[in-house]
């Protein structure tokens, strides 16, 4: 009988500091995810957490933690040689094959560009892929900032607004990203366009209002969610909203189904 | 077929079976209830018939036999780890008709959901063959009449409990053979057909009134009343929630194991995620969760049944007498009130 909970133990081949709290984590795998998936890690004596894949390759899968918990305080002391134990992938990802040929508009809010990073590269290394790509992204502060080498390169073919919420730095704007989704160029996009927004759940809200307001109706804005998941398979119960498992139908939900989806 | 058997012949089955099946009961266990000098009624083995209440519902349902409060999914020791066992033996389960129709839902979580059978649960379902215990009066808590979950057929065999013996009913013909020196009588389970609660449960017509009633002040009544103990989902037929938790054993610090413990919606803690971030905050919210899943959210999900089956155990074990049949008339109340103030 397969077991749908078995993990497998994987071999850490890479740890990147991001920032102060955020390591970039390099596992051996064959799996290959969906851009926008996740899968659930897990330490054995210590336990599982569901995490959100920021970029893979041949052979390989990277995960950008922040170190806020039991399971990822305990990866945090794991190095290159260790092992991790996987299961997934899990859940629907980003729909990429909807933004083919468009305008599209990532707004993400601090750890939040993690699983729209492989997107991102995506979209860079394709340049033909969309039309154009609009990136609002934010951070607390200097401190939070992650893929730091990517935001540079990502300057070249994407239209740019970096912040951080309350600090001054050079290059960088300041304020919420909410203040920065009336200067994208909507005009010049016609009809042909998508949005991502991804953050913690505050900031999707109010971005969300900010980009009805410049007239982005509901159906071109597309939300990953993040819930308690303990199984990631849908028995667990944790992420269910409504009749919506979000480690099934989510963690990406297009706005129409995400408003209505009151905890 | 149907046979008439005494408790002394029944426990000579009991006998010849208990090599190849665990045989789970309701079954009493004096004193051990919550208050003084009360019982408890729960599901535990037995070798013996008159070791099996017949006479009252039991305080908490069967789907502890498949899907226990606690169970071991992993032992690790070291850098290896491997699955838990499950028992060799197979089970015969004595069931009210609730309970088994409480076994629809729990497979469609379990087994269905998402496309992913959890295996689990699925090596002690397969093993399971039920006993259908007759149930024509009912309680003054239950209310499967109005769920639909008054009646099963899908038994191994169906028993009346008499004074001193058990009328049965055999579908299953693999267990004919024992009662071949049983005396043969006419007999078909019979099932209530009117509880002393009848519920109609309301209907939501669509998401912008669902929004509403979430924000319903009927909830709020439950800030006060609810104390978030999770005794209802813990007594629930149906609810399936569970934590996954890894242990180290004090010990020996290189063993430990990964296990499932069930979880509930209601108590504080069920939606929080690392870094602190939580849903629902307070018992209102979490009421309203609970209520909501098991007369809409399901329902929208599977399309079959409530996530109800109208046993009553959550009413029955609620310590601060909290009615399930009474909140859902208040939801059908605001509900209509959002309606009518819809459509002036």
């Amino acid at each position: 009988m397969n077991n749908i909970v078995k993990p497998v133990p994987c071999k850490i081949l890479e740890v990147k500091k991001e920032s102060k709290l955020e390591y970039t984590f390099k596992v051996e795998s064959d799996i290959k995810p969906a851009h926008g998936q996740f899968l659930q890690l897990s330490i054995p004596k210590i336990g599982e957490a569901p995490i959100s894949v920021s970029a893979y390759g041949d052979g390989w899968i990277d995960f950008t933690i922040r170190s806020v918990g039991k399971v990822t305080d305990e990866i945090f002391t794991k190095g290159p040689g260790d092992v991790l134990f996987l299961r997934g992938a899990y859940g629907k990802g980003w729909p990429v094959e909807k933004f083919e040929g468009k305008h599209v508009v990532v707004i993400t809010g601090g750890t939040g560009l993690a699983p729209v990073r492989s997107m991102l590269n995506k979209f860079y290394d394709e340049p033909d892929y969309t039309k154009s790509v609009t990136l609002i992204t934010g951070f607390k502060n200097e401190e939070g900032i992650v893929f730091k080498n990517e935001l540079e390169k990502w300057k070249d073919r994407f239209t740019t607004f970096y912040t951080l919420d309350a600090e001054k730095k050079e290059g960088w704007n300041t304020g919420f990203v909410t203040e920065f989704v009336s200067k994208v160029d909507w005009a010049s996009f016609g009809d042909n366009y998508e949005v991502v927004i991804v953050g913690p759940p505050p900031m999707m809200k109010f971005t969300g209002i900010e980009c009805g307001k410049c007239g982005v109706p509901d159906e071109k804005i597309w939300v990953s969610y993040e819930r308690r998941m303990s199984c990631a398979v849908g028995k667990c119960g944790h992420c269910r909203i409504d009749e919506v498992y979000v480690c099934l139908e989510g963690p990406v939900f297009n706005y129409t189904q995400a408003k209505y989806l009151v905890d | 077929m149907g046979y008439k058997v005494s408790f002394e012949e029944v426990n000579k089955i009991f006998d010849q079976l208990q090599g190849e099946y665990e045989i789970w009961a309701p079954k009493r266990f004096a004193g051990k209830g919550r208050y003084s000098d009360t019982d408890i009624i729960k599901y535990d083995k037995v070798s013996k018939v008159e070791e099996i209440e017949f006479k009252e519902k039991s305080d908490y349902p069967a789907k502890e036999v498949l899907s226990p409060i606690t169970q071991s999914l992993f032992y690790f020791t070291e850098d290896e780890f491997r699955e838990s066992k499950a028992t060799s033996k197979k089970l015969l389960i004595f069931m009210r008709p609730c309970d088994i129709n409480a076994q629809h839902h729990q497979e469609k979580i379990y087994l269905e959901n998402g496309g992913y059978a959890d295996m689990y649960y699925q090596r002690m379902n397969e093993k399971v063959k039920i006993v259908m215990i007759e149930c024509t009066e009912g309680w003054d808590t239950c209310f499967c009449v109005s769920m639909g979950s008054n009646k099963a057929d899908d038994y191994a065999i169906a028993v009346r409990a008499g004074e001193g013996e058990l009328t049965v009913d055999v579908k299953d013909e693999a267990f004919a053979p024992l009662f071949k020196e049983a005396a043969g009588v006419d007999f078909k389970p019979e099932f209530i057909e009117k509880n002393e609660i009848e519920l109609t449960i309301p209907e939501i017509p669509n998401k912008e009134v669902l929004t509403k009633l979430k924000s319903h002040p009927m909830w709020n009544e439950y800030n006060k009343r609810c104390i978030s103990c999770g005794s209802c989902t813990v007594a629930c037929s149906t609810c399936t929630c569970f934590n996954t938790t890894d242990v180290i054993y004090n010990e020996n610090t290189n063993v430990g194991e990964r296990k499932r413990t069930t979880a509930s919606c209601q108590i504080e803690g069920f939606t929080d995620m690392a870094g602190g971030h939580v849903f629902r905050r307070t018992a209102a919210e979490r009421m309203r969760y609970k209520v909501l899943h098991k007369f809409h959210d399901y329902k929208a999900r599977f399309k079959d049944f409530h996530m109800c089956v109208g046993c009553g155990r959550c009413t029955s074990r609620c310590p601060e007498f909290i009615s399930i049949t009474a909140t859902v008339n208040k939801m059908a109340k605001a509900i209509d009130e959002i309606i009518a103030e819809e459509s002036k």
